[in-house]
């Protein structure tokens, strides 16, 4: 295992049931896709978190900068009437 | 026959546990943190697997026998797991090497398992198998990389192959308990896994450009109590904590 330290850095995301969205969880390192999957299962779903896995190489996401905050993100602040919190969202729409 | 299917659960049981202990040395030394939890987790699956399979043999045995006392007050002649498993663990590629030869066998093994004429072997095989089989793919799947992967990856992997292919050959020799319980419907058919087994192994062997050992003997003895050296000091950690306080409670 010489070369460990080309293994790359893969981000998990777990759908944890039916009906819910994959949710981000961590990371870990793998040499290939279907390693990773297999390490995600081993370090993420040991406790039944998850019942299907993605992986994503990390140097494959695009991040926002974190120095451009304000003008992406702040002028959503003022402007409330964008939440949908004057509804009342019934129970059988389950998760939105 | 009560007393063949003792032993042959006993046999069932012992691999679990001595493989599981075996593994266990793994947690804190894995080559990579995913690695180290992912044998972290096999040890327990077998762990877990060795506690049904105790529990139901010492039911058989009767006589106020318990899981803990098959596990941790049994002497070493008194084992009847393979002896492939008590090998030491060695490097990276021996531990993978030992695991793909086991699980391969034992997926076969299990899977025949689900048709067994006993109900409560039928029922750890149904548990156990989904297990098993994950274990299964992935050793093979550390088999390809090793095999294919560096110079120095491939040649230890080989190596490792090569000097376990004659204990690995111990699965398949069968003896009257075997046959006893292959005629009453019970235990597997070890001729057919072998075939099985064989294919299996050359399939991923060659999808990890590694050679076939060529036919050897079979170092044989585990399944009747005939240990290698290696077995007692296996037995000495782990037995060690509950035979020097045998009250001990959790």
């Amino acid at each position: 295992m010489s070369n460990k330290d080309n293994w790359k850095i893969w981000e998990v995301f777990i759908r944890s049931r039916n009906g819910l969205s994959h949710k981000h969880v961590g990371s870990l390192h793998a040499p290939d896709a279907e390693m990773a999957i297999k390490n995600a299962r081993d370090v993420y779903t040991r406790r039944s978190e998850g019942i299907n896995i993605w992986v994503v190489p990390s140097d494959e996401i695009t991040a926002s900068n974190p120095d451009e905050s304000e003008p992406l993100f702040t002028p959503a602040d003022d402007k409330v009437y964008r939440h949908p919190t004057f509804y009342d969202i019934p129970d059988e729409i389950g998760h939105m | 026959m009560q007393n063949e299917l003792v032993q042959y659960t006993l046999r069932l049981g012992d691999n679990a546990l001595i493989l599981g202990q075996r593994l266990t040395e793994w947690c804190g030394h894995g080559p990579i943190l995913e690695q180290d939890i992912a044998l972290s987790n096999m040890a327990l699956d077998q762990l877990g697997q060795a506690r049904m399979l105790l529990q139901y043999a010492a039911q058989l045995k009767g006589e106020g026998s318990t899981e803990d006392a098959l596990a941790f007050f049994r002497q070493e002649g008194e084992f009847r797991n393979l002896l492939l498993l008590e090998l030491e663990n060695g490097d990276w590629g021996k531990t993978i090497a030992r695991q793909f030869l086991f699980d391969t066998f034992n997926y076969f093994q299990y899977t025949a398992l689900l048709q067994s004429e006993d109900e409560t072997l039928r029922a750890i095989a149904q548990k156990a198998i989904k297990e098993v089989t994950y274990h299964a793919q992935w050793s093979a799947e550390w088999v390809i990389r090793l095999g294919d992967g560096t110079d120095e990856s491939h040649k230890r992997i080989q190596e490792a192959v090569d000097s376990l292919w004659e204990w690995a050959n111990e699965m398949f020799v069968a003896d009257a308990v075997d046959e006893l319980m292959l005629e009453k419907g019970i235990g597997v058919n070890l001729t057919e896994i072998h075939a099985l087994w064989e294919e299996k192994v050359a399939q991923v062997l060659a999808m990890a450009t590694l050679q076939m050992p060529a036919e050897t003997w079979a170092q044989t003895g585990g399944k009747q109590g005939d240990h290698t050296e290696s077995l007692g000091f296996l037995l000495a950690e782990m037995q060690s904590l509950p035979r020097t306080y045998p009250e001990a409670k959790w």
